[in-house]
């Protein structure tokens, strides 16, 4: 079966992260499926179709108009459609950020499409896909298939694994022309988001967090010497935010940002299935907790049972003797 | 402005994992002695709701989809402050996936007629699919916002703050539209005092089936559903967690930063 993958965002000639893991995937359900990978790149994207088929794609259709150029998800959504419905029967996986949270269900609508989104797998399994997502606040996985000819899966970051681009590849690019319209909602004023400035939480390969356990503002600073060390973002529980401690945008969890980093260290963090289900994708995950009974330590794997009063400046200062800092 | 507002009962997502229990072969949570609960986001956007009507009048419509037991969250709303609820009557229908709630709901909505502003929470907190929002807007062919902490009213519209991949955007959209609310400190649910609660334990709650909706089994009936549920299950965590040694917590901080480096993490 064909497997399409809807791209937007990146810069230049690069595909965004978010496409080129999406490629790496589609790559493989096309292959066991026996069928293309069809990449639309949108917008800004249109730039990146080459790097599209060095990721994978064997063709790509570019769709650009200066209302994808706004993030219009009207636009976005008719320019999807455009390109499945040059692709017949398929599986359209779609980047699991929040413009992909917008398009996907009204794509799917369009299409006649069943839709599962918030997928952590995708897998081929006895003739048809199988997306795998999580339910009840992490507490339970969900594995489910769609009925319709063409599916939607939206596919949560880091949840497959970009290829490395290879330069010699071949695939075709075409231009598709779509009536795309700006939608009934305009624009006023975009606020940009504060951040440390480094490195956005979701990209972050070291993201070190921190929960009700520091009881206060003044520890977060800690953490962001040693997320500026390790090259790292900072995050936070929901206890954290609600508490008033640190703004909502470092919020990691269900309800707040899902990463999926080489490295997560929660501080002060009990693991509510909550904040889990926000970073279980993390490759290595580190708890230093004072409770040796904490859940966290259930998808922790290396723990630390101390107080981090006494944990973290040993450890920031042997960090700094091993990077030569 | 007449509001509406879409609230699903779901098992109560406080509920430790040590008590939360699956049915494998019905594939679905077994609620057991759990309380049920108004979803997180549907309380924020019956907040946004209410606090909406507050500044500029109107009247907030609450509605779920849901088994008889689903009265008690619609008198929670009441409660809240809604002013009237619409229990749409879940056994006359096979709602087991967005598409076909989305019909549902959209159908009552316009049954009700005259509405002007239609709230989601973002995801139920439970299923956590987060498209009915969307869907509602497909349905209704009304304009969508999607992860809305906070709106108002401006002239024959709506000013609403959204947040987007890298910040947060304002933007201006028509009347009527469809919004699914996000959670944000100014549209924590105010929790009813006693006299509400008493008072909500008199408003009518009206039912509606499928007849009044007029929905046949083809649209959403078994055959309607585009989801199959293959599997639900609690996965196994396997602790694999080491635990870092030392003889206090400075020792364990070093011994920690060697670890990493052991295991080629930094």
């Amino acid at each position: 079966m064909n497997i399409v993958v809807i791209g937007w965002g990146g810069d230049g000639q690069t595909p965004s992260a978010a496409v080129r893991e999406l490629l790496g995937g589609a790559r493989r359900l096309a292959d066991q499926s026996g069928g293309q990978v069809i990449a639309g790149a949108l917008g800004a994207a249109a730039s990146a179709a080459q790097g599209m088929v060095q990721c994978g794609a064997d063709r790509v259709l570019t769709v650009d108009h200066p209302a994808l150029r706004e993030a219009d998800a009207d636009a976005y959504v008719a320019a999807a459609k455009a390109v499945c419905d040059r692709a017949g029967e398929a599986l359209v996986l779609v980047p699991g950020d929040r413009l992909g949270w917008e398009v996907a269900p009204r794509l799917a609508h369009r299409l006649g499409a069943g839709l599962v989104t918030d997928c952590v797998a995708v897998d081929y399994e006895a003739g048809r896909f199988v997306m795998t997502k999580p339910v009840y606040g992490g507490k339970a996985m969900a594995r489910l298939a769609a009925k319709t000819a063409v599916q939607v899966a939206l596919v949560r970051a880091r949840a497959m694994e970009a290829p490395a681009p290879e330069a010699g590849r071949s695939g075709s690019v075409e231009e598709v022309a779509v009536q795309v319209a700006a939608g009934p909602v305009r624009v006023i004023e975009r606020k940009r988001e504060e951040s440390s400035g480094r490195v956005r939480l979701e990209d972050a390969p070291v993201v070190v967090s921190g929960g009700r356990g520091l009881g206060g503002p003044e520890p977060f600073a800690q953490l962001e010497e040693i997320a500026q060390l390790l090259g790292g973002a900072v995050g936070a529980s929901l206890a954290a935010v609600d508490a008033g401690w640190i703004s909502p945008a470092h919020q990691v969890g269900q309800t707040g940002k899902s990463v999926a980093p080489d490295l997560y260290i929660a501080v002060g963090i009990s693991g509510a299935s909550q904040h889990v289900a926000g970073m279980s994708g993390s490759k290595t995950i580190v708890a230093i907790n004072k409770d040796p009974e904490a859940p966290i330590f259930r998808v922790a794997h290396i723990g630390v049972v101390g107080d981090y009063k006494d944990v973290l400046p040993s450890f920031l200062a042997e960090l700094r003797r091993i990077k030569g800092a | 402005m007449h509001i509406a507002v879409c609230v699903k009962q779901i098992l109560d997502p406080e509920i430790s994992p040590r008590a939360f229990k699956i049915d494998r072969e019905r594939k679905v949570a077994d609620a057991g002695g759990a309380s049920m609960v108004i979803g997180p986001f549907d309380l924020n956007a019956l907040e946004v709701a209410i606090q909406l009507k507050e500044r500029h009048g109107g009247q907030v419509t609450v509605l779920t989809l849901g088994t008889d037991k689903a009265k008690d969250a619609l008198r929670r709303a009441l409660a809240m402050g809604a002013d009237a609820a619409v229990l749409i009557d879940e056994s006359q229908f096979a709602a087991n996936e967005p598409s076909v709630t989305a019909r549902i709901l959209a159908a009552a909505i316009r049954k009700l007629g005259g509405v002007d502003l239609v709230l989601t929470g973002r995801q139920s907190g439970e299923w956590d699919f987060g498209q009915v929002g969307a869907l509602l807007a497909e349905e209704l062919k009304m304009p969508f916002v999607p992860f809305v902490p906070r709106l108002d009213a401006q002239g024959a519209g709506l000013r609403l703050e959204r947040e987007a991949d890298g910040g947060i955007v304002v933007v201006e959209a028509p009347r009527p539209c469809v919004a699914s609310i996000t959670n944000a400190t100014d549209n924590v649910p105010r929790l009813p005092k006693v006299k509400d609660i008493m008072m909500a334990n008199r408003k009518p709650i009206t039912t509606y089936g499928a007849a009044d909706l007029g929905l046949g089994p083809d649209e959403s009936g078994e055959a309607a559903n585009r989801l199959e549920v293959l599997d639900l299950f609690i996965p196994e965590v396997k602790s694999e967690c080491e635990f870092i040694e030392g003889e206090n917590g400075a020792e364990k901080g070093a011994n920690l930063a060697r670890k990493l480096v052991e295991r080629k993490v930094i």
